[in-house]
């Protein structure tokens, strides 16, 4: 790739403590984000996208869950070594995240322009009234009308379009190289989708913020990012720019992903395609760790060997990168 | 505004209710008097009856209580021989600064202990705190406090048990204030004790719920430090439970101050409501109780204020 990496993530396993005892939720996941660039994280819930964001983080929520293993570098550090304070200067000020859900991601009692101008206050020693000077031109960048008025308002005065637009404010405050969105529209309607994409993808060009995307939407994927990796049961089984996975997709999982998204035709009364679905369901928790590939089950393609061995990730060319025993003949 | 307005009709409501009550009741202050004298015919009952107005009707006696109470006049204590507004006044402040210091006690180490408790919900800290709540829920005030009259008479005794102030000390009035302080330590604590550990639940409660809330973790994601997530986002979203139960026990640390009052012989309203319901002195029962309505209603409105402070969305449902 020709950009410059700044977060690569290698091996990373994160455990979850559950009844059954330890799963591994994350299992020796390795991907890379270079500088500027837009990457989607995809697959369907449960299969540790949001997770990997709070590995990322350093959020995994505590003590159920805790890396287990790998690294995450960042520059020069090894963001699973640093310390939490070194941590705390990262998070909001070099990489933030905004959540799915904007209703509730705002504290209530705090003004709008209060959670945004304490990012500044926290990570660029702003004083008070530089940094509600500049939560009011933020609140204009991401497109609140009347922003000097608006900046005293409360969350639960704002629309959920409105709010979420806020959360991307507070996150790119401290112009932050690295911008996770954990399914930044889902709780939204369609037409605010659209805006907050237009308005993620302007920013991203004026602050050269890298943006990992996570989300199980196809159209988000293909609108928004360059690159996407697919995710099933906490490991990657697919990875490459968006046009080759989708255009070529050889991992049977992405496929089905693929063809379960229904298309807009010409015609409204023409006959359609019927939607494909992935029969069956995602393993249990504690099935995890296994040394099999853990689509095995619901896979049409499945041999002998998938049941037996763990898929070796295979390089297509051009960064794609497929994880399955069948990925040959698959294409 | 409107909320004065609503206060006032209530307040009305319960000054006639308990005109009402307390005339339903049998015996009054002829009795009283007559069992001091060692007995008396019917002639002098009612001439005793006669000199205090209690010989008008019922409803009479009513309006003319009213109208009183609107020239701030409670009536004439027949026991005490003095007006009830001066009766009271003498000992509210007594009562008020013994009520008050036990809420902010309570409330303050309630919230604190709540907050400690919430941070590590498995810790040793939170066992501690639910083994005082239910030390303190379970055990009554008055035993409480006479455990502690016991361990400071004999064992230690640093705090005065008794009385408000020390009668030999002739100091300024700084020294009359650290006097009156000792004095107020032991009641203090034993009336705290209760509410203290009804605080320290629900605030422990209310915290890991806020703690668990999107927001926190949209707060931990800035970066900002566990001193501010805790107690700049999470506590001030926690407090808003606990401030309104502080309101709804006010009325109960009233009621609870009658019985700590008793056992440390505080000088407040809650020995003279004793005295008086004895003696059956009924404008002194009244006005005490007319007292303890005020305090409700006005520790509601301090509750609304209070509360409209901490949470914007109060402040905007109602404009």
């Amino acid at each position: 790739m020709a950009t410059q990496t700044i977060l690569e993530v290698r091996d990373l396993t994160v455990e979850l403590a559950t009844r059954d005892g330890i799963s591994p939720v994350i299992d020796g996941l390795s991907f890379e984000v270079g500088a500027g660039e837009t990457l989607a994280l995809v697959g369907e819930s449960g299969c540790g996208k949001s997770m990997t964001a709070l590995a990322v983080m350093g959020l995994v929520p505590h003590p159920i869950g805790r890396i287990a293993g790998g690294e995450i570098r960042f520059g020069s550090e090894d963001l699973v070594a640093v310390g939490e304070d070194r941590l705390r200067d990262i998070r909001g000020n070099d990489i933030s995240m905004i959540f799915q859900e904007p209703m509730t991601s705002l504290n209530p009692v705090y003004s709008v322009g209060e959670q945004i101008a304490e990012v500044l206050r926290r990570h660029q020693g702003l004083n008070h009234k530089q940094a509600r000077q500049h939560a009011v031109e933020l609140l204009h960048a991401v497109g609140i009308p009347d922003a000097a008025a608006r900046v005293s308002t409360y969350p639960h005065q704002m629309s959920g379009g409105q709010r979420q637009r806020v959360m991307i404010a507070m996150a790119l405050a401290c112009k932050p190289k690295i911008l996770i969105a954990d399914e930044p529209t889902t709780a939204l309607d369609v037409t605010v989708q659209a805006q907050i994409f237009d308005l993620l993808r302007v920013l991203q060009r004026e602050t050269g913020t890298a943006i990992v995307l996570i989300t199980h939407d196809m159209g988000a994927v293909c609108e928004l990012a360059e690159r996407m990796m697919v995710m099933y049961a906490g490991r990657k089984v697919e990875e490459g720019t968006v046009d080759d996975v989708i255009a070529n997709p050889r991992h049977p999982y992405t496929q089905g992903l693929i063809s379960c998204v229904p298309h807009v035709t010409d015609d409204p009364s023409a006959e359609r395609a019927p939607l494909v679905e992935i029969s069956g369901i995602v393993p249990a928790l504690r099935d995890f760790g296994a040394d099999q590939c853990l689509f095995a089950a619901r896979c049409r393609q499945v041999v002998a060997r998938c049941a037996a061995e763990r898929p070796v990730s295979n390089d297509f060319g051009s960064g794609h990168r497929v994880a399955c025993w069948q990925a040959e003949v698959a294409s | 505004m409107q909320r004065v307005g609503y206060a006032a009709i209530l307040l009305f409501a319960v000054l006639v209710l308990n005109f009402a009550l307390m005339h339903l009741a049998p015996g009054d202050i002829a009795d009283t008097i007559a069992g001091d004298m060692g007995g008396a015919d019917a002639e002098v009952m009612a001439e005793i009856r006669r000199s205090y107005g209690l010989d008008l009707p019922v409803w009479e006696q009513l309006i003319k209580y009213l109208g009183g109470v609107l020239h701030f006049d409670l009536g004439y204590s027949f026991y005490f021989n003095m007006p009830v507004v001066t009766l009271l006044l003498e000992r509210v402040p007594a009562t008020l600064l013994l009520v008050v210091a036990a809420q902010i006690l309570a409330i303050s180490v309630g919230v604190l202990l709540g907050v400690i408790a919430a941070r590590q919900p498995n810790g040793m800290a939170s066992h501690v705190v639910t083994l005082i709540a239910l030390f303190g829920f379970s055990a009554p005030v008055f035993w409480t406090g006479i455990m502690l009259l016991i361990t400071f008479s004999l064992w230690v005794p640093i705090f005065p048990v008794a009385g408000m102030q020390d009668v030999t000390i002739d100091g300024n009035w700084f020294e009359r204030m650290l006097d009156v302080g000792r004095h107020l330590v032991l009641p203090v604590i034993t009336l705290a004790s209760v509410f203290l550990a009804l605080y320290s639940r629900l605030c422990r409660a209310s915290m890991l719920e806020v703690l668990g809330s999107d927001y926190i973790r949209t707060a931990r994601a800035k970066g900002l430090s566990t001193r501010e997530v805790v107690v700049k986002h999470a506590l001030k979203n926690a407090l808003n439970p606990v401030v309104t139960l502080a309101g709804l026990q006010f009325s109960a640390v009233v009621s609870g101050a009658v019985l700590v009052e008793t056992v440390f012989s505080w000088p407040g309203l809650g020995t003279l409501a004793l005295q008086s319901i004895i003696a059956r002195d009924t404008p002194t029962i009244l006005g005490i109780l007319f007292f303890s309505a005020l305090v409700v209603v006005v520790a509601n409105l301090l509750t609304d204020l209070v509360l409209r402070m901490i949470d914007p969305r109060i402040r905007s449902s109602d404009s």
